[in-house]
């Protein structure tokens, strides 16, 4: 590609996704999996159910990082589905130095990596650690909050499935409100997960006044690698949050992965921003708002608020209420100043 | 050098010699002084190219020390008590993961009722976790276990432990023979990792095993802890021409060659056991004392070998399983299983409760009349029991048993501390 195109502003966009295809974008920018030297992190042969957007999510992830730090990358993990799905022994689809040893301690695992590497003197090793939601907001959430609040140099990546799917779907302190989980079931006078609890990781880490914080998102894989590299850039604690649909557990279409991620985003229940020392420095702006109910609609979790004679539009409404406050309070909705990629 | 320190201290010095990398703990009575200790040798540079972490839990603490042992650093942590168990679960991981980490546990009891005093309930609980248990008699032992421990733990590629009462020798001023880094430099090679995690050579640890394989995973296990048994008296005599000094192995027997009776025992309380026999002895009576070093592996065979002269056995344990009997006690019951040798299990000193050499002579007495009922709790106190047993059966409503207890014997608990 010439410096001409390079510099060419990218108008094209993928017909009715709004994404952009790989060969449009100027080589710098190129997926790394575009690439032949991808490093192909966790290789293929695992074993996650067809269209799981932790295993999308958790490739591009990797790779993006192997990419950043030329191959010096040590990865962390968590137990949980990422876990189970990529290692079964004698098999494993890691093909960089990987270590899983429990479900509530990977961020204190990857920080007594990182220590062994300072002590070593090969601070070039990088270390990415990496969990489920519930590995990472409910029962590793201490060791979590340790890391950060040590300024460890490590890259903390959730991957935000809105549920403990590992174990069969049950509730998580991420599920969000009305989500039907095999623990929050819809039946009852408030069916699904309910209303006024749940926490917002993203928020708590950006309190620790960490270097770095991003959520991101399986429908935008090339802001998703950026802010991995990004993050590979910075030294110390920082955290990533990358949501990623799961059809078994969402009851949704195998091949509907990238769109429901794409509609959370751009109904405004799921908001990509990026913080640093606890200011948001930025934010991708909502290309084409959607109501709430075009996300939750190709769910099954939610099949009970579209029900006739309960409250679903009621609740509905609530969770509408939640997108546009997430939509004013990160400023979601301006007009894209740039191409957001 | 031989030096009037701190028990605490000399283990604090004694790891600084042992070269550790990455150092990671959280606080807890009676575990604090070793840890603060290794803190300070670390700031003043008494201890180089190490990293301490303070951490927010136990949990983490064996979490961080999990990380940086397979990342390829020599690793070292302590707790006690109510720590070790937050950490449990990590416990078991490291022993699975083979990694060769060392950490000191300042025996102490478990709540509730809280209660920051020894016993050997603690590492007792987390015995059967994969972990090599060394127990300490004297502060002499704590400091020189220590400096084995790390050749042991990397030689195996295996987790240890060293115990040693809380208080009793943690925060005990002794004499100790304190040793000069040539020396454990010549004792200790650098940490040679099994197996690191390395860009350069990337493998997966700690992947998940199914019924096809989980069996023979822990049948090897099980049997690297038996080559322990086979190791640690190796280590023990590449230590004593080094240092000069019998130290470790895996018991101690102490005038048993004649003896009739032989205490079996973990810890600090051998010293007035040892006493008591001596005094014994003057006397006419055929008593001996072994105590234990290695209680994970436990030496089976040479525990049965060496009470063959025995025709009673009193295993004095700080420990007790609810609902069971004695812990210790079962294991020697093993040891010596078809032998027709009569054991005893006697029950003492739990959560600090002092075991004087007065209560043992009484002991020894009420043992060769046949007085006593198996297991026997020495210096408990029946009376109390009896009563709060009456008042709990009374009324559904009886309220905390310690605190009824505590109500009534007030003045004289504060005796006891
Ligand atoms: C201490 C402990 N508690 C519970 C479990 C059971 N467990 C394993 S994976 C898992 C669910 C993981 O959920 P999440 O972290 O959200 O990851 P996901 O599988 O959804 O990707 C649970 C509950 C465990 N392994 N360890
Ligand atoms: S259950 Fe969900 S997260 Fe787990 S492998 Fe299947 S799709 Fe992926
Ligand atoms: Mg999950």
């Amino acid at each position: 590609m010439s410096d001409m195109t390079a510099e060419q502003k990218v108008k094209f966009y993928q017909k009715g996704t709004f994404t952009v295809g790989n060969r449009l974008v100027d080589q710098a920018r190129r997926s790394v999996q575009g690439s032949m030297e991808r490093s192909n992190a966790i290789t293929s042969g695992h074993r996650a159910c067809q269209g799981c957007g932790e295993a999308l999510g958790a490739r591009y992830a990797l790779d993006a990082a192997m990419r950043a730090t030329e191959g010096q990358l040590i990865a962390v993990n968590a137990t949980g589905c990422l876990e189970v799905f990529t290692t079964p022994y004698p098999e494993t689809s890691w093909q960089v130095p990987w270590i899983h040893s429990l479900f509530g301690n990977a961020a204190a695992v990857a920080s007594g990596v990182a220590a062994a590497m300072r002590v070593k003197g090969r601070e070039q090793v990088r270390v990415v650690a990496q969990g489920g939601d519930g590995g990472t907001t409910d029962i590793g959430f201490g060791c979590l909050s340790g890391m950060f609040e040590r300024n460890d140099d490590v890259l903390y990546i959730c991957y935000d499935n809105e549920a403990y799917m590992n174990t069969g779907v049950q509730r998580s302190s991420a599920t969000p409100p009305t989500a039907r989980t095999a623990t929050t079931p819809a039946v009852g006078p408030e069916p699904g997960n309910v209303f006024g609890t749940g926490k917002n990781l993203p928020l708590i880490a950006m309190a620790h006044n960490i270097p770095y914080v991003a959520t991101a998102s399986v429908s935008d894989l090339h802001d998703l690698e950026r802010k991995v590299e990004k993050a590979m850039a910075i030294r110390g604690a920082r955290y990533i949050h990358i949501f990623v649909p799961c059809p078994l557990g969402w009851g949704s279409a195998s091949h509907d992965t990238i769109r429901i991620a794409r509609l959370a985003s751009e109904c405004g229940l799921f908001p990509l921003f990026e913080a640093e020392h606890g200011e948001i420095t930025g934010s991708l702006p909502i290309r084409r708002k959607v109501p709430v109910e075009e996300y939750l609609r190709p769910q099954k979790r939610f099949a009970h608020l579209f029900k006739d004679g309960g409250d679903g539009v009621a609740r509905i409404a609530r969770l509408q209420r939640m997108a546009d406050a997430n939509i004013a309070r990160f400023g979601l909705q301006r007009e894209a100043e740039e191409t957001p990629l | 050098m031989l030096e009037q320190i701190e028990g605490s201290q000399a283990v604090a010095k004694a790891i600084a010699f042992c070269r550790p990398e990455v150092i990671c703990a959280y606080p807890i009575t009676p575990q604090t002084h070793i840890v603060e200790g290794c803190a300070k040798l670390i700031r003043e540079g008494a201890i180089q190219n190490c990293e301490f972490i303070n951490v927010e839990s136990e949990f983490a603490a064996l979490s961080v020390a999990i990380g940086s042992s397979a990342a390829g650093a020599r690793t070292y942590t302590a707790t006690a008590s109510q720590g070790l168990l937050f950490m449990a679960e990590a416990v078991y991981n490291a022993a699975g993961l083979g990694l060769p980490i060392v950490m000191t546990i300042g025996n102490r009891a478990i709540g509730a009722p809280i209660n920051i005093w020894n016993d050997h309930r603690d590492s007792m609980a987390l015995r059967d976790a994969g972990w090599i248990q060394l127990h300490a008699e004297t502060n002499q032992a704590a400091a020189d276990l220590h400096i084995q421990a790390f050749k042991l733990a990397e030689r195996l590629s295996a987790p240890v432990m060293v115990c040693m009462d809380g208080f009793v020798l943690t925060h005990a001023y002794e004499r100790v023979e304190i040793p000069d880094q040539a020396q454990v430099d010549a004792f200790l090679p650098p940490y040679q990792p099994r197996q690191v995690l390395d860009p350069s050579d990337p493998y997966s640890i700690g992947a998940m095993v199914g019924p096809e394989a989980f069996m023979e995973v822990r049948y090897l296990a099980h049997d690297k802890l038996l080559q322990a048994l086979g190791v640690i008296p190796e280590i023990q005599q590449e230590f004593k021409e080094i240092f000069g000094r019998e130290s470790g192995g895996l018991f101690h027997s102490y005038r048993v060659e004649d003896a009739e009776t032989v205490v079996v025992t973990l810890g600090s309380v051998a010293g007035t056991v040892k006493d008591t026999v001596d005094e014994l002895r003057e006397d006419g009576a055929r008593v001996g004392v072994i105590t234990l070093c290695s209680y994970r592996p436990f030496p089976l065979d040479g525990l049965r070998y060496a009470l063959q002269g025995a025709a009673k056995v009193i295993v004095l344990e700080k420990s007790l399983a609810l609902g069971f009997g004695g812990v210790l006690a079962s294991d020697v019951r093993m040891a010596l299983q078809d032998t027709g040798t009569h054991v005893h299990t006697v029950i003492a000193g739990l959560g600090g409760r002092p075991i004087t050499r007065k209560s043992l002579l009484r002991l020894f007495g009420r043992v060769e009349r046949g007085e006593i009922k198996d297991p026997h709790f020495l210096d408990l106190d029946l009376d109390i029991v009896r009563r709060e047993i009456d008042n709990q059966r009374g009324q559904i409503t009886a309220g905390p048993i310690a605190e009824n207890i505590l109500r009534e014997i007030g003045p004289r608990a504060a005796k006891v501390v």
